[in-house]
């Protein structure tokens, strides 16, 4: 299957906002956040309709979203996963001494995974530290 | 009768809006209606109502089951654990008041902790640059007043920070700018086109991660040299342009956000981005501000330099002296090279918000939560404390992003029994004396002390 290269940016949305505001267990912020958005262009690459489910791949660890078309306009070669739990599987933690993660601007590659299930957030991160008690 | 609460200050963004209305049941224990506020506000606000908020502390249970425990075992809890931790961080404080900032340093200076706060994953870098390079910023009503020509680069305050531009940079009528929006011009720089960007007069729709290079640009064409026919993906003629547009402002402001310190560059984005604002001062009024992400990010770096001298990445591990290195103490790369064994998460979801690889460096060691709600980083902990929300049920200093101290009211009446992080942290501090034998100073002399006085606390 198709696999293209991305440059992955994790910024801020109203929606997560929002949401997070309501909680994180809740089914909104699952909504506005475990989504990718690219170019069309790029899904076209993919060969893949919107709202395909994909894998995002880092160098550090890799996550299940669902890819849609940009609610703000991305150019093709750039992605955008929202801030919050679902971004935060895939950023490097690496600083350059800074402190600071490279939340935005790392390399990651996306393929198309049609047959696989996003995960809540509760399930990827209690799942990460082996505390997830729910099935998969 | 509903009871309508004007002047509110709300909790959520860096703009810490203070002209929000608040209906409450007569009572007090409810909001029913929040006015003003953007959607998040009105969310939080409303999410404060939640029946199933927890009042009690949570501890793990061996078979990872969480179980309600009192207040005083938890704090015994907090209190030991972090005693007998080598080198304990406490991290957070993106949500919470100045008191409980200031309460939790004594903490940390007994634990001999590493302080850090959220700036630590956010403007971490925009600091750096300060220290190297000056900050010569104003307040946001300057900006609103005077500003003319308004910059937003790397960031989205549409989403980020959503009343902002109707309240300070966009949109109001101020003093030397009484048409508003009509009289001001907006120039957005960003890799997408941002709801921001759409608002904007003109867009500079760079190459993401080459934001250096088109601040230097504009430096140049300031300084009246030659640039490359594109720098960074955008032509010499829109830069000129864009840069003829700042020296001719009357007052030019420039917002910088995380598009800046969250990618290559980091610190040298925002160093390159105040010489810029420098240079533009030889032509015209220029300033700059960071926009920060929550209603007191800027308080911790307020209090903790008042207390030790620096913003965050406090090391107070040496026990004589508090040490900063961003790159050593801060926390991320604390837990990514393993070096501390307590993780105390306050006022934030590191759980949700730290790259997952830190979060499980983190969570091989006692994993302590104070938090109002249920978050990822409470569902993860050994143990979960739950107090009250700053700015809806508990009243307190808070500092907006231009580094204006604003005192923000409750709302509502707290969960009977639940403290506040204040009350909270000075009680894990007096049983830290307790248990080493020393005299608890810092209560002694701290006049306004709310426990055991309060007699909302048991």
């Amino acid at each position: 299957m198709a696999k293209i290269t991305l440059n992955m940016i994790t910024q801020r949305s109203i929606e997560e906002g929002a949401a997070m505001e309501q909680g994180k267990t809740n089914p909104n912020y699952f909504e506005a956040c475990s989504i990718c958005e690219m170019n069309p262009e790029d899904m076209k690459k993919l060969g893949i309709w919107r709202n395909t489910n994909v894998r995002v791949t880092s160098e550090c660890g890799s996550v299940i979203v669902k890819a849609i078309e940009p609610t703000q306009y991305c150019p093709p070669g750039l992605a955008h996963i929202r801030q919050g739990v679902w971004a935060n599987q895939v950023v490097p933690p690496r600083t350059q001494s800074t402190g600071t993660p490279q939340y935005s601007g790392f390399p990651v590659t996306i393929e198309p995974a049609p047959t696989e299930k996003l995960k809540s957030a509760l399930e990827l991160v209690q799942g990460s530290v082996g505390l997830w008690k729910g099935g998969n | 009768m509903p009871k309508l609460i004007k002047g509110v200050g709300c909790p959520y963004c860096g703009s810490s809006c203070d002209d929000i209305e608040v209906l409450v049941s007569d009572d007090e224990t409810k909001i029913l209606e929040v006015h003003n506020a953007c959607i998040i506000g009105n969310n939080l606000f409303h999410h404060a109502n939640d029946p199933t908020r927890p009042r009690l502390p949570r501890m793990r249970q061996p078979d990872g089951s969480m179980k309600e425990i009192t207040y005083d075992e938890a704090i015994d809890y907090f209190a030991k654990t972090l005693l007998a931790a080598k080198k304990p961080l406490i991290y957070g404080f993106g949500s919470t008041n100045c008191e409980g900032m200031s309460a939790v340093a004594r903490i940390a200076e007994k634990a001999g902790a590493v302080l850090d706060n959220c700036a630590t994953i956010c403007h971490g870098p925009s600091f750096l640059a300060m220290f190297d390079n000056g900050y010569p910023s104003c307040t946001l009503g300057e900006a609103k007043n005077r500003a003319d020509v308004v910059v937003f680069w790397g960031c989205n305050p549409m989403h980020a920070h959503p009343r902002h531009t109707s309240r300070y940079s966009i949109f109001p009528r101020g003093y030397f700018t009484p048409k508003g929006q009509m009289q001001r011009t907006i120039i957005s720089i960003d890799p997408r086109q941002t709801d921001t960007a759409k608002l904007a007069d003109h867009h500079l729709m760079l190459d993401q991660g080459h934001d250096y290079e088109l601040f230097d640009a504009f430096r140049t064409v300031l300084r009246g040299y030659d640039i490359p026919d594109v720098v960074a993906g955008i032509p010499k003629e829109k830069i000129k342009e864009s840069a003829e547009i700042m020296k001719k402002a009357k007052f030019c402001m420039i917002f910088f956000g995380m598009g800046c310190t969250h990618t290559d560059g980091h610190n040298h984005n925002i160093d390159a981005a105040i010489s810029l604002t420098r240079d533009l001062n030889n032509y015209t009024k220029a300033s700059i501000m960071a926009m920060r992400g929550h209603y007191n990010i800027t308080g911790p770096g307020q209090v903790w330099s008042w207390q030790f001298g620096f913003p965050y990445c406090i090391d107070l591990s040496k026990g004589t002296h508090a040490h900063m290195n961003p790159g050593e103490t801060s926390s991320i790369d604390l837990a990514m090279r393993d070096e501390v064994d307590c993780f105390v998460n306050v006022g934030t979801d590191a759980g949700a918000h730290f790259p997952i690889p830190a979060v499980k460096h983190l969570k091989k060691h006692p994993f302590i939560t104070v938090d109002p709600n249920f978050c990822m980083a409470s569902e993860i902990s050994d143990l979960h404390i739950p107090v009250r929300i700053a700015g809806v049920d508990e009243p307190g200093v808070v500092y907006r992003m231009d580094n204006v101290p604003i005192q923000f009211r409750s709302v509502i009446k707290g969960l009977p029994g639940v403290p506040s992080d204040e009350e909270l942290f000075d009680r894990v501090y007096e049983r830290m004396c307790e248990l080493t034998q020393t005299e608890p100073i810092w209560l002694v002399t701290k006049e306004d002390r709310k426990y055991p006085q309060n007699p909302a606390v048991s």
